[in-house]
């Protein structure tokens, strides 16, 4: 390990989740591996299956147990070896200085119990506070993530807020505690466009004000864009790509970021036809020999099914795995 | 000469019943007044966010929604209360296409039989070797190939359940398909692949589409024209390079600004674009329903409900300031 100085918030090395299935074991991730240091925002980008989901869960210890488990690979946070801890130990980390938020507040707020009990009760989990004092700090958490009147929300049942409102507790519940990471799971693919950009907003000034660290996971290249510092893209259960943001949207090297990026219909530019994907994903069941992207890739050739590529450096910061990256354009070069 | 589907102040409102006692107590305004046109071969891009009418306004185009007022035609000829053998021929010439096909599509019946049921109830094929025969060419033409027939829908991904999904409202070859956000439960890469396929069509069938979606950037691809709907109306029209590129109404500059780029060099910065959320739609604000969200707004928007009207290049708005949002510049 480094030294505590340059030491990162987060490591995660080599880490690898294995699932039971009615089909058989596979590996839902394998050799995952980034840093996140403090008051950093790490995209992590793929479609449906890519394993982002799965990576977020195993960094948290919210694996469903006993079917998923690690099975390799370690996730050093502030010093200490998450994978390692026990379930209780693990306990007292989340919701105090790992904090997590989801797609959909409504599965993960209570139905029946007030949003200020929810938040005094995540409070309580970690901190000697008494009700009174607990409350109060609640009220000033929901008016932090910008609810209004938020002495009287407090009093509010979830479903008696709107999606945007739902989403604005569950991150003043994941950050009561004030994390030092926070791991954001598609915060806000149920939202409308304009919701989003407020909730957006917010959790990067938070970030800014408390200082944390976020791990962004998303599909949305987007949302990516507009916060990230750096991304990692993932493909069948690896990662592919990882950049800094400005370099990765400039100068995609692996040929399914490449892909990705010219698939999106977008606002500011028009396209006659959309650039496609051939193909679907292969299940982790059936994935093919070497490079699981091969069987989808224009570039692919013989030497790609014999093994699977290194993640290499191909530029300062910038790695892709693939024997036959996308060539770079010149720096000067905007993409229009 | 009459466009391939005319709305006129159309109208689908709900009633509101109180818990206890089932009484009416009010009414949501879901679609209350639209007026809008598809051209045969065109595609008119419908936008919004969840809420806002548009999903009511597509089934109600379908009728599977009773409209309360204002009038649906199909090439000049009033269907909106059509019935019995009327509304079976509307049907041939307007049929859906949903978000989930999974959700659409009945799990105990095979593709084949699935897609063939319309040409069944239609009385249109004389034979099980003619059905056999259409089906097996339109699951080519979609990109499945006819080995699709025999399998069930669980045995397919998403984006190919949504080939299913198409293919089965194009059995009768329709003239129009209202499309309510159909690639929007898609990844990226398939999406582009359902795009695509449904642009081919298009042009393969002279199809009109009514495309209701809520990216922004899906419909700006797939568009002809634009329609924006707020709270149950629609608060601008116009050629889609017309409207993106200066928008005339408030909420749509704000839904434009509101959309994240792929691309870092231009980021919005930390402003989200339209502040506050959808009010409650039993209760619309008084006056134009976007004020109290509009950074334009004036005391003439508190009383005055502003009307759709002309604002050049084809484009309209209902905006009392729709000079002075134009003159903010452009959102993209």
């Amino acid at each position: 390990m480094s030294t505590p100085a340059e030491r990162p918030l987060l490591a995660v090395e080599s880490l690898q989740v294995g699932i039971r299935s009615a089909r058989g074991t596979f590996l839902a991730i394998e050799e995952v591996g980034f840093a996140l240091d403090e008051g950093e925002v790490l995209g992590l980008v793929g479609e449906s299956g890519c394993g982002k989901s799965i990576t977020a869960l195993a960094v948290m210890g919210l694996l469903p147990q006993p079917v998923a488990r690690i099975t390799a690979g370690q996730v050093w946070f502030d010093g200490t070896d998450l994978a390692a801890l026990t379930n209780e130990q693990m306990r007292h980390m989340r919701g105090d200085r790992l904090g997590m938020i989801f797609q959909e507040p409504m599965t993960s707020l209570n139905p029946v119990y007030r949003v200020g009990d929810q938040l005094v009760e995540a409070l309580r989990e970690h901190r000697p506070l008494g009700r009174g004092e607990a409350w109060r700090e609640a009220v000033a958490m929901l008016d932090m993530v910008g609810i209004p009147a938020a002495r009287d929300r407090a009093s509010s049942y979830p479903h008696e807020l709107s999606g945007g409102m739902r989403q604005r507790v569950m991150i003043a519940m994941a950050l009561i505690c004030r994390p030092k990471l926070l791991i954001a799971d598609e915060p806000t693919t149920a939202l409308d466009v304009s919701t989003q950009a407020q909730i957006l907003d917010l959790l990067l000034s938070l970030k800014r004000e408390l200082g944390m660290a976020i791990l962004m996971i998303t599909h949305d290249l987007g949302v990516v864009a507009e916060v990230a510092d750096r991304v990692a893209v993932m493909y069948a259960g690896r990662i592919v790509e990882t950049a800094d943001v400005f370099e990765l949207f400039r100068a995609p090297r692996h040929p399914y970021t490449d892909a990705l990026l010219r698939s999106i219909p977008r606002l500011d530019s028009e396209l006659d036809r959309l650039v496609t994907i051939e193909g679907t994903v292969a299940s982790p069941l059936e994935r093919p020999s070497g490079c699981s992207f091969r069987d989808r890739c224009p570039r692919a050739r013989p030497r790609c099914a014999e093994a699977v590529p290194p993640l290499g450096e191909l530029a300062p910061g910038h790695r892709a795995r693939c024997y036959f990256p996308v060539e770079a354009p010149a720096p000067q070069a905007e993409r229009v | 000469m009459s466009a391939l589907l005319e709305v006129e102040g159309l109208k689908t409102w709900f009633p509101v019943r109180s818990p206890l006692l089932r009484r009416t107590v009010g009414r949501i305004r879901a679609v209350d007044g639209v007026r809008l046109k598809v051209e045969a071969g065109r595609t008119l891009g419908l936008v919004g966010e969840s809420g806002c009418g548009k999903s009511t306004l597509g089934r109600t185009i379908v009728r599977l929604l009773e409209p309360t007022e204002g009038e649906i035609r199909i090439d000049g000829i009033d269907v909106t209360r059509a019935r019995g053998r009327d509304l079976l021929a509307m049907r041939r010439r307007v049929q859906m296409v949903f978000q989930d096909p999974y959700a659409s599509l009945n799990p105990r019946l095979r593709v084949g039989d699935a897609i063939g049921e319309p040409l069944d109830i239609h009385r249109l094929v004389r034979s099980r070797g003619e059905k056999h025969d259409r089906v097996a060419a339109l699951l080519d033409k979609v990109g499945l190939g006819a080995e699709a027939m025999d399998r069930y829908p669980h045995e397919f991904s998403g984006g190919q359940r949504q080939r299913i999904g198409i293919a089965r409202a194009l059995v009768l070859n329709p003239e129009l398909l209202v499309a309510d956000e159909p690639v929007s439960a898609l990844d990226v890469s398939v999406q582009a692949q359902v795009i695509n396929l449904m642009r081919d069509l298009q042009r393969d069938f002279n199809l009109g589409y009514l495309f209701i979606a809520h990216d922004l950037s899906v419909v700006r691809h797939i568009s002809d024209d634009v329609a924006i709907m707020y709270l149950g109306r629609i608060v601008e029209t116009g050629p889609k390079t017309k409207l993106f590129a200066m928008p005339r109404h408030p909420y749509t500059r704000g839904l434009l600004l509101s959309v994240p780029v792929p691309d870092p060099t231009r980021r919005r910065g930390a402003h989200a674009p339209l502040a506050g959320g959808l009010p409650n739609p039993a209760d619309p604000p008084p006056g134009c329903t976007f004020h109290p969200r509009c950074p334009y707004a004036t005391e003439i928007c508190r009383l005055e409900r502003p009307e759709l009207r002309p604002l050049g290049d084809g484009q309209t708005a209902a905006c009392h300031h729709a000079e002075e949002v134009a003159a903010s510049g452009r959102a993209v």
